[in-house]
């Protein structure tokens, strides 16, 4: 990868300052690339995917939430006529745990998890042994015939109760992470008020619609092991599994194909991915693995159990001095690939949009005996803005001020950006890069009609419905940085192909990296072919997480189609048109003359053949209409929002309702709005399902309860309100030519904040909410409790 | 998740079927009709039936037919032949009120009346429809046939009657009287989940005066039942708004409510309360 | 474990001749044994809707029924619903209006949600919005938040399109 961007483009550059600001495509609403298959049923989700003379593999899973393992007996299973192979912890004893992501946090190492169990279990479904058969249903048949004598042990259940022992001599309080800056036992002393709110998060998750799958082989013309069905980080992890197995990264692939649905969860490296390549490389046979949504529930990551408790100390106008605050996270059985990720995270995020003096925080870090828990769709942010908003609804409540004012009296002002936080997130410098978060809650207030929206409300109280509104305000963050590529080639149809290191889990990155490359280079979208989750045809890339694919892929996208635009205008210029370079321009796919419109220009697959390999290529450059790009940026993006909801409680059953949701989001610039729209909405459901319905329960022993689609309840249409979307585009970032910030976390963040502020609205109890998510039953009792219905 | 092996045996007849039961029974033979609740329970190898006895091909078991002064349901009736009145009266409007309460829609395609009530879910709304209005289940084997009333039908969570050898033929639900009104009302936590709990109320009204008064709960004891304390508080009454409210209370009172980690007794015994009153309110629109 | 059972299914018009254990179910032969896997499979037992088809006109799981009993019915899967690509590959109204209002992101619940609505408009041309809502929560989308499916089986509705290409 030899060529970079031009170096005006670099860290840094306004919007404004944009060489190329032609729109033609970015901004629009148009239809997606990645449709056409998927509603014609030729999606290439990894389950549809086979090859010849394939072996199943299936795992056999602890029944045990913590246990010493006494023995493992397989004999029934290796008598089965069908079986082709039994491994225990003894077989892999050569394969290391696996590696979490390079991190300055130290002493997780001894928290990793083996691909199997060694001589201990330590949640229910924990890998304890895999079977292989030529077909799956058999595979089942023989994995049921596994089974473990184990030592029970007692369970560890709460991350809030003393910790306990994790191994001979090892607690089960990994880390306690602290994070400070400015003096907060001063501001404590001196405040006019120190307001506390105590809360809980429940325990959800992601939970594709795809149950997680892999399919491994060797393809012997080239000695690489090919694997099927991973995406999120497809070359970090192709680096990491290939470490484990013991191969060199280059003999190693991974092809994403299409994937249902990705939320932080699915594409993290988990002990079956591993075991199905190591297997394919073992068996020297195709190995495939697919779950079935039992073990989905059981052994995909958890995330979100988190109790915060924070103490606010206020002046006597109601502006904060400080944050204190305290939290507990549940981190299950195991560290995976993330470490201590989302902790770190919601301890950083956690004052948010607010200007705040001073912030101490001390996060307990601690194992118990559940599925291991990462990241879910805005890690640590779900939880910490749900903790900061309920901390400024106490407050609004002590002070006598409106929910509203109290905010606004908090809010960092549009002249403070960029704003710099004296403390790191993930190893990183916190800068919020832009906003006016005051401009997007008046704004707000027009969209939703909020004086309209209190009268109604009011009058339906007065008739005795318990109605009310609750609203959450949030800080995102995306675009995570620091470097990515692209490469990007014009075939000799004038076809383009982008070829990207993102990953496509469905949120639509092919047809945003199409609009930015088609306006970078003057073709129509529909003809660009966008590249992903492949490891094998771009050296690096950095997936699909964190609401980054946009702002670094997209970055890297447009740099690399700049570079092709300027090659070809030179080359054309000097061999094709007797026009000097700044002459000319590429419109609809055509080398046309800026000076002479009209006349007919020469297309661009015409400029890409004259570039085939010849001499004169060779003394141009290089040869091939073909360039890459890299977008290095240092900072985040902080895209922000509110949400609000309007709900309604049945005091009878103890049911919320939620009747409208809206979310103001500033992205700095939306490349496709009906995309952003989609990916807010989309992230609204699983936030109401967080918020409502979702949790894993577990009961006293440590054996999961919510293991089928009817234990785990996610949102149906029956349940989602309508849902309305106020885009603005008034803080462009400053990090990238576009302003772009980054959609895919927009839409959950705020949930479970306003569903909790709205219900203690309704209900006429401040700070009645503590818990989520708010289940009838729960909600119920809290009324009783409280006296607001008979008991 | 992949069912267990077994071996299939399609029955063209109600005597095949019979038959083909009475042989395979005693080898861990089941019946399958609509298989909405079997097929899951295998998937989740909680049922590992080494025979199936499918009773989808018996003609005679689709039919649904008024036959002296009851509603009779073949074996193989699906819930989707309620979505709208299979009779004038008002027990056909009741059960098309009803259905769209069981599970999904596709799942009402193929799932069956008779099913529901030979799997004894506490949760099925046709089984408490069946407890209230006095079904009588028509058992067949090879043996000859019998008819068990409701009251002798439920023998708690999941379990009936039915013999081993005998297969539910069909169900008889009397037909409501005319001027009878009839309501239903459950809480689940989502459209289409298990209810929390259910009730259906039923009475003949004599001019203002509750008469021949029904109130069956589901979903919160181990099988449904009528509540015969609260009836008699109806009994010969006008339905006013404390009077039912009184016979609510008395549910609420006279209930042994399953209890699980969600779910307390003392909720589902308020929400019993309020599915009786909510009925109510049901058959009164 | 049980031998296999030669049967046929007639799947979008074609005869598969299969051979299959009694335990399979049929949304496994559909996409294993017949090779159609648009009809994709989320839960196995019968929550998510992701395989729903259409049996003899009526959406049904797939998942909850074996192959062995769908011999003699009328199965449509999602890659039925278009035109074939001799006769100009023509996407279904519910196809074309899906694309339109973005109503799917990664794609795994849309060939249920397609069948469902399909099978739905075909039985009840005129459903009215609260009835679909109740039709369209038997399956399950972890994507779009439903808010867009609803807005194109409406829309086809509304053009009286339901069965149509």
């Amino acid at each position: 990868m030899s060529d970079h961007g031009p170096s005006s483009l670099k860290h840094g550059e306004r919007h404004n300052g944009d060489v190329n600001p032609r729109r033609k495509f970015v901004g629009q609403r148009v239809t997606r690339l990645e449709d056409p298959p998927l509603v014609t049923g030729r999606g290439t989700y990894v389950g549809n995917l086979n090859f010849p003379h394939q072996l199943h593999m299936r795992v056999v899973r602890s029944t045990y939430a913590n246990a010493i393992i006494r023995s493992i007996d397989t004999s029934a299973a290796l008598a089965h006529p069908g079986c082709r192979g039994v491994w225990t912890g003894a077989d892999v004893a050569d394969i290391p745990p696996i590696t979490f992501r390079p991190t300055s946090i130290q002493g997780l190492e001894p928290y990793r998890q083996y691909i199997l169990a060694r001589d201990r279990v330590r949640y229910v479904g924990e890998p304890i042994a895999v079977v292989f058969a030529d077909d799956p249903y058999v595979a089942e048949d023989i994995a049921d015939l596994v089974t473990m004598d184990g030592e029970a042990l007692p369970v560890i259940l709460s991350a809030d109760t003393a910790p306990g022992e994790f191994a001979p001599g090892l607690s089960t309080e990994a880390l306690v992470l602290r994070k400070n800056f400015g003096d907060i036992e001063s501001a404590l002393s001196s405040a006019f008020k120190v307001v506390e709110v105590d809360v809980q998060v429940g325990r959800h998750s992601g939970v594709p619609m795809e149950n997680r799958g892999a399919l491994a082989r060797i393809d012997h013309s080239r000695d690489v092991l090919e694997c099927y069905g991973q995406g999120k980080r497809p070359h970090a992890h192709r680096d990491a599994v290939a470490t484990l197995i013991g191969r060199s990264p280059a003999s190693m692939h991974f092809y994403e194909g299409h994937i249902g649905g990705g939320f932080g969860v699915r594409g993290e490296i988990y002990p079956e991915d591993v075991l199905t390549c190591l297997a394919a490389q073992r068996f020297d046979r195709p190995v495939k693995w697919v779950e079935d949504r039992r073990e989905n529930l059981l052994a995909c990551n958890h995330s979100r159990e988190q109790r915060h408790v924070v103490r606010g100390a206020f002046d006597k106008d109601g502006r904060l001095l400080g944050i204190d605050a305290k939290l507990w996270h549940d981190q299950g059985a195991y560290v995976r690939t993330h470490g201590a990720r989302v902790p770190d995270m919601a301890m950083g995020t956690l004052i948010g949009a607010y200007h705040v003096p001073s912030y101490r925080t001390v996060g307990y870090v601690r194992m118990t005996n559940k599925t291991p828990a990462a990241t879910y769709r805005s890690p640590g942010r779900f939880e910490s803005t749900y903790a900061c908003e309920r901390l400024m609804d106490a407050a609004a409540e002590q002070f006598g001020l409106s929910r509203i004012e109290i905010r606004r009296r908090n809010l960092i002002p549009k002249e403070a950006y960029p704003y710099a936080r004296a403390m790191e997130i993930l190893d990183h410098a916190v800068e919020l890069d832009s906003g006016d978060f005051a401009g997007l809650l008046e704004k707000t207030l027009v969209d939703i009609r909020w004086d309209e929206l209190q009268a109604q409300v009011a009058a339906r109280r007065a008739k005795g419905e318990l109605v009310g509104v609750g609203m959450g305000f949030f800080m995102e963050k995306g675009g995570l940085g620091p470097v990515d590529g692209a490469k990007v080639t014009v075939d000799t149809k004038g076809k383009v192909q982008v070829i990207t290191g993102a990953s496509s889990i469905g949120q639509g990155v092919e047809t945003v990296m199409a609009q930015i490359a088609a306006d970078a280079l003057g073709v129509e979208y529909r003809d660009v072919k966008v590249i992903h989750g492949r490891t094998d045809v771009l050296e690096y890339g950095i997936g699909s997480h964190a609401s980054r694919a946009t702002v670094m892929t997209g970055g890297a996208t447009r740099m690399a189609a700049l570079n092709v635009r300027r090659k070809a205008l030179e080359f054309a210029s000097r061999h094709l048109v007797e026009a000097p370079v700044e002459m000319l321009d590429i419109v609809d796919g055509q080398v046309v003359r800026i000076d002479r419109p009209g006349e007919p220009g020469i297309p661009i697959g015409k400029v890409a053949a004259a570039l085939a390999p010849s001499p004169a290529t060779v003394e141009f450059g290089n040869p091939g209409l073909t360039a890459e790009g890299w977008f290095e940026t240092a900072g985040m993006t902080h895209p922000y929002g509110i949400h609000t909801a309007l709900v309604k409680v049945d005091p009878d059953t103890g049911e919320t309702k939620v009747e409208r949701f809206h979310v103001a989001y500033d992205i700095g610039c939306a490349i496709n709005p009906m995309l952003v729209e989609g990916q807010i909405v989309g992230g609204v459901a699983q936030g109401l399902g967080g918020a409502l319905f979702e949790e894993f329960v577990y009961d006293e022993r440590g054996e999961p309860l919510s293991v089928t689609f009817a234990d785990y309840l996610m949102p149906t249409a029956n349940e989602m309100p309508p849902v309305d979307v106020l885009l603005t585009e008034d803080a462009p970032s400053p990090n990238n030519a576009l302003g772009m910030k980054g959609a895919g976390e927009a839409g959950i963040t705020g949930v479970g904040a306003a569903i909790a502020a709205a219900i203690d609205d309704a209900i006429g109890i401040p700070n009645a909410i503590t818990r989520l998510p708010v289940t009838p039953q729960r909600l119920k009792a809290l009324l009783k409790q409280r006296g607001a219905v008979p008991a | 998740m992949k069912a267990g092996s077994f071996e299939w045996h399609p029955a063209r007849s109600a005597d095949e079927a019979v038959a083909l039961l009475a042989e395979y029974a005693p080898q861990d033979g089941r019946v399958i009709a609509g298989g909405q609740s079997l097929v899951p329970s295998m998937a989740l190898r909680l049922a590992f039936p080494s025979h199936l006895i499918d009773i989808n091909g018996v003609e005679e078991f689709s039919r649904v037919r008024v036959e002296g002064g009851d509603l009779v349901i073949g074996a193989c009736v699906r819930h989707a032949a309620f979505h709208a009145p299979v009779e004038p009266g008002p027990l056909g409007r009741l059960l098309t009120q009803v259905v769209h309460n069981i599970a999904h829609y596709p799942i009402r395609q193929r799932g069956t009346f008779c099913g529901s009530l030979a799997n004894a879910d506490p949760a099925s709304e046709w089984c408490l429809v069946a407890a209230t209005l006095g079904a009588r289940m028509v058992a067949r084997s090879v043996r000859g046939e019998r008819v068990i009333e409701a009251s002798e039908w439920f023998q708690g969570i999941m379990t009936t009657a039915l013999e081993e050898d005998e297969l539910l033929a069909e169900v008889r639900l009397p037909l409501l009287p005319a001027g009878s009104r009839a309501g239903f009302y459950e809480f689940s936590r989502r459209a289409g989940d298990y209810a929390l709990a259910m009730a259906l109320v039923a009475w003949r009204d004599d001019g203002g005066t509750m008469r021949e008064v029904r109130i069956g709960t589901g979903s919160v004891e181990v099988q449904p039942r009528r509540i015969t304390v609260a009836e008699a508080l109806l009994e010969g009454r006008v339905a006013s708004p404390d009077a039912i409210a009184a016979a609510a209370a008395a549910v609420s009172a006279d209930v042994d409510p399953l209890e699980d980690i969600h779910t307390t007794a003392d909720y589902r015994r308020d929400l019993v309360g309020t599915a009786v009153r909510r009925a109510y309110a049901q058959a009164g629109d | 474990m049980a031998s296999k059972m030669a049967i046929t299914l007639n799947v979008n018009g074609t005869e598969h001749e299969i051979r299959v254990e009694p335990r399979k179910t049929l949304s496994d032969a559909l996409r294993g044994e017949c090779g159609l896997t648009g009809t994709n499979v989320g839960c196995e037992h019968g929550v998510c809707g992701a395989c729903t088809v259409l049996m003899d006109g009526a959406p049904v799981r797939s998942c909850l029924m074996f192959a062995v009993q769908a011999q003699g019915r009328e199965l449509r899967t999602v890659e039925g619903l278009a035109a074939s690509s001799k006769d100009g590959g023509k996407l279904h109204a519910l196809q074309q209006a899906f694309i339109d209002n973005h109503a799917l992101q990664c794609g795994f619940c849309t060939s249920g949600f397609l069948m469902l609505a399909a099978g739905t408009l075909e039985q009840q041309p005129d459903i009215d919005d609260e009835s679909l809502r109740e039709v369209l929560s038997s399956n399950l989308c972890r994507c779009t938040g439903y808010q867009n499916i609803l807005r194109a089986v409406r829309q086809v509705r509304d053009a009286g399109q339901g069965g149509a290409r």
